[in-house]
């Protein structure tokens, strides 16, 4: 059936089924494809993305409880803290393989928005939700930290 | 900085060929490269090779003075793409900021390994492999281009200089972007052989400049990987596998899948029961809905338990399985009696778990097939997927895309999930492009994982403290099907630990069962550098002396003096001696894996029963550095990845079905538990050799000679934390 989701600042309508996870309306209905797939069982975090700027799975998250919250992913996030973690991680060179770079950068900037400078347990909590099985995790917090000065 | 010249270092995989070089104009852009002739020819039939004939290409300069680099070598998160445009860029006195890298097309003849017929990317070998081949390319363009400027001007061609993409006269000031000069260039024909920079004039290589081309990509969710393909009229594809390796499909029943909207076809194929339909969910949801009853005849049906006590049972002599010999020195009459050390290890099945699950797309007409998928070894996909279709493997064209991880995965015999695909493209025709999409369960289940293995060592000691004898019996699949088992003892084989010992008998035993084994980053070494660096910390501890001075006597007597200066940068940097808070120890290892040498010191403590990990120091020899933030990058990236399956690490079986199919059963490392990373390049005047691998084996044995310190106990298997 018809779903109308505010997404990315625009409306968008997708016929698809109730249950249909907002991941792969994201990826196969609407072609936004930096959204990833790694598990679908909300583990991972790399389907990561914002729904009232909130960082949410959206492997797990069906078409019908979006409701008319906003979502917002990495093909549009913006605002200061994603362009002080997106500088932060270019600066630091984080990726490696990259594909759950897309999760951790919607995690990281969720985080900023909600803690100007995360402590190390801070960072823990908001980023543990996120594999990165290149093991990229030293350099995610120091690019996390490194955001947090320049956005002081 | 300590004295580490070695004069032989290993390089696997790199012997130095005969290059064919010259250069042509392509579509207005310079092509230069050096190609491989007389090899591969069997396996290049069929291959479309462009108008410059006998050329390789891996060189491309466009009218804005933009360098783009081939890069033959999968970009699977290594950094390979950052490396191989550092080397080119070097010899061409490119500018850096302009360099850009594209992925090789599959064909052999021109993106074979230099060392063989075979285009792929493993054993850590791309920097290594290309070295001297992407050398020669810079440098022959750099000549063609100078040659250009110097006709152009009427000056002698030694009289210019090149610095960021730009040809001086020093005497006239004139000045000549490559650009300028493309045409001129192409009309040059350069010498076979050119010298290249001494490594002391190098200005990119080794600096922190060299930084990855793809972040950028990577960080605003537009970097495409085979995941994100969509194509008009594409179909996407999931297969139910048989839960039991071996099995196969007995019946079943489609009916309710069929009903499903958006289900297009359900059909068999030889790797199970394919649905394809019009989009990812869909085709779970018609894959879920199926009913499949299995042929488990030939199916592998023991569980863990069972098969641990199998080889267990083995490595005694107590079942069918004959060892073969893998070392033997001095004369073992004798050299056994009296009291024995004796020690065992269980080391799991592991499971790579690349964030990226397996997929590829495919498109089948006829014989004419293209692939667009991670290839990891593109010639080994396209005779499997020449077999399937009927063609020339060389007709098989291969788009590369950057992978979601590998760790080994990608790199299959079988090119299991690509072969699964291009039946299905086969059976739905006419070049209609399949995606087919392998859940992360689908993942887990799928085989080709890490072997494990059983160690059983029977060590007798000296009044020094150090072996006199060593019987070692490893039980462990071949990750070849032909051959001696020897990637199974790749690190046994040849330690410094055996050559110390006078009287050695190594045998490996390899049973043959249904559970698919496969390459994991770091292959052997991945569980023979736990066997032989506790094993060697647990000796040290019964001659009651220091494992790093222990360990230094065998290295200076069995003259491994690369051992040596990693172990001692590592030892000076962690501080290794001095106290620690209470309830802390450090952990030490040592290895050389693909050519890369490596020692890791890890500072750990126990919580809850539970090891954790707070700082690592690594000391890294690995010839001269090319891209020093990825040699470091790779290093705490190896560390997080060898402390993952340290920790947690076990593929599970239950009557020959895998248990822990997700990260909910089968935890991996999380933020939480990754720690700091220190790393310490040794400087060298050695040829490149791999980091992708060589950091992975050494935090398991550094952690379990740390709790041996801190509990008194060794550690009998792995992981750490059984769940």
């Amino acid at each position: 059936m018809p779903y109308t989701i505010r997404l990315d600042g625009k409306q968008h309508t997708v016929d698809v089924d109730a249950d249909t996870p907002l991941l792969w309306v994201l990826r196969d209905s609407l072609n936004l494809t930096g959204t990833k797939y790694g598990c679908g069982v909300a583990q991972c975090g790399a389907c990561t993305v914002h729904m009232d700027g909130q960082p949410v799975r959206s492997c797990s998250l069906p078409i019908s409880a979006v409701g008319n919250s906003e979502i917002t992913t990495i093909e549009s996030v913006s605002g200061p803290e994603a362009a002080a973690v997106q500088a932060s991680w270019l600066k630091i060179d984080v990726p490696q393989c990259g594909y759950c770079q897309s999760g951790q950068i919607m995690s990281a900037v969720a985080l900023l928005k909600e803690i100007k400078v995360p402590t190390d347990a801070e960072i823990d909590a908001a980023m543990s939700g996120n594999i990165c099985r290149c093991g990229t995790y030293p350099r995610i917090r120091n690019a996390i930290k490194d955001a947090a000065k320049s956005l002081i | 900085m300590p004295d580490h010249a070695d004069p032989k270092p290993r390089r696997p995989f790199l012997t130095r060929r005969k290059l064919i070089v010259g250069g042509g104009l392509v579509g207005g852009v310079l092509v230069v490269g050096a190609g491989i002739a007389n090899i591969g020819k069997l396996l290049s039939i069929g291959a479309e090779v462009p108008d410059s004939t006998d050329f390789g290409q891996f060189i491309k300069i466009a009218a804005d003075n933009s360098v783009t680099i081939v890069n033959k070598h999968q970009e699977m998160g290594q950094g390979i793409h950052a490396g191989l445009a550092a080397i080119v860029a070097e010899e061409l006195d490119a500018d850096w900021s302009k360099v850009r890298v594209e992925a090789a097309p599959a064909n052999v003849k021109l993106y074979g390994s230099t060392a063989g017929p075979l285009q792929g990317t493993f054993g850590s070998s791309g920097i290594a492999n290309s070295w001297d081949q992407l050398r020669q390319a810079g440098a022959t363009a750099r000549y063609m281009l100078v040659q250009a400027a110097a006709d152009l001007w009427q000056v002698s061609a030694g009289s210019l200089t090149v610095r960021d993409g730009i040809i001086t006269d020093p005497l006239t000031g004139r000045t000549a972007p490559f650009s300028e000069l493309l045409a001129r260039a192409a009309q040059i024909r350069a010498p076979e052989t050119l010298p290249l920079k001494d490594p002391k004039q190098f200005t990119l290589i080794g600096t922190e400049r060299v930084r990855r081309k793809d972040s950028r990509a990577k960080i605003t969710g537009t970097e495409r990987y085979t995941q994100d393909i969509q194509l008009n009229d594409m179909m996407v594809a999931m297969v139910a596998h048989s839960p039991r390796f071996g099995g196969k499909v007995l019946s079943f029943d489609d009916s309710e899948a069929r009903k499903i909207v958006g289900v297009i076809d359900v059909f068999e194929i030889p790797s199970g029961v394919a649905v394809v339909a019009t989009d990812t969910y869909t085709a779970k949801r018609g894959r879920d809905a199926l009913k499949v009853d299995w042929d488990d005849e030939k199916a592998e049906m023991r569980s863990s338990e069972d098969l641990l006590k199998f080889y267990r049972d083995t490595a005694q002599g107590k079942t069918d399985i004959k060892g073969d010999r893998f070392e033997k020195s001095g004369n073992p009459e004798g050299a056994f009696d009296g009291e024995l050390i004796e020690i065992t290890y269980d080391l799991p099945y592991l499971a790579h778990a690349p964030m990226e699950p397996m997929n590829c797309v495919a498109m089948v007409n006829g014989r004419r097939v293209k692939l667009i998928t991670a290839s990891q070894i593109q010639t080994i996909d396209q005779v499997n997927t020449a077999l399937v279709v009927g063609c020339l493997p060389g007709s098989v064209e291969i788009e590369t895309l950057p992978a979601g991880g590998s760790f080994g995965r990608r790199g299959i015999m079988s090119s299991d999930y690509i072969v699964e695909c291009v039946h299905i493209a086969k059976h739905v025709g006419g070049g209609r492009p399949v995606k087919l999409i392998w859940t992360r369960e689908d993942d887990m289940m799928g085989g080709y994982y890490r072997p494990m293995s059983y160690h059983h060592l029977w060590i007798k000691c000296g009044d020094d403290g150090y072996a006199t004898a060593w019987r070692h019996h490893t039980v462990v699949q071949s990750l070849t099907p032909v051959g001696p088992n020897t990637p199974g003892v790749e690190g046994i084989h040849g330690s410094p630990y055996l050559a110390a010992t006078p009287v050695v008998d190594g045998k490996v035993f390899t049973p043959k069962l249904a559970i698919p084994p496969g390459f994991w980053r770091s292959v052997g070494a991945s569980h023979s550098v736990m066997v032989m660096e506790h094993t060697i910390d647990q000796l040290a501890r019964r001659a009651g002396r220091d494992p790093i001075d222990y360990r230094r006597t065998i290295y200076i007597n069995t003259h491994k003096p690369r051992w040596l200066n990693v172990l001692n940068l590592a030892a000076e940097k962690a501080g290794w001696g001095q106290p620690l808070e209470p309830g802390w120890a450090r952990g030490v290892a040592v290895a050389e894996c693909f050519g890369t040498t490596v020692a890791q010191i890890a500072e750990v403590t126990l919580i809850d029963g539970k090891p954790k990990v707070r700082r690592v120091l690594a000391a890294v020899d690995c010839g001269i550095a090319v891209a020093r933030d990825q040699i470091r990058a790779q290093m705490e990236g190896s560390v997080c990845f060898g402390l993952s399956a340290a920790l947690y690490g076990g593929v599970i079986l239950e009557g020959g079905v895998v248990q822990n199919t997700n990260f909910d059963t089968a935890p991996v490392l999380r933020i939480d538990e990754a720690p700091v990373v220190e790393t310490h390049i040794l400087a060298s005047g050695n040829p490149p050799t791999g980091m992708g691998e060589p950091g992975v084996p050494l935090i398991a044995p550094a952690i379990a000679n740390a709790l041996l310190i801190l509990t008194g106990q060794p550690t009998l298997f792995l992981p750490f934390i059984k769940s």
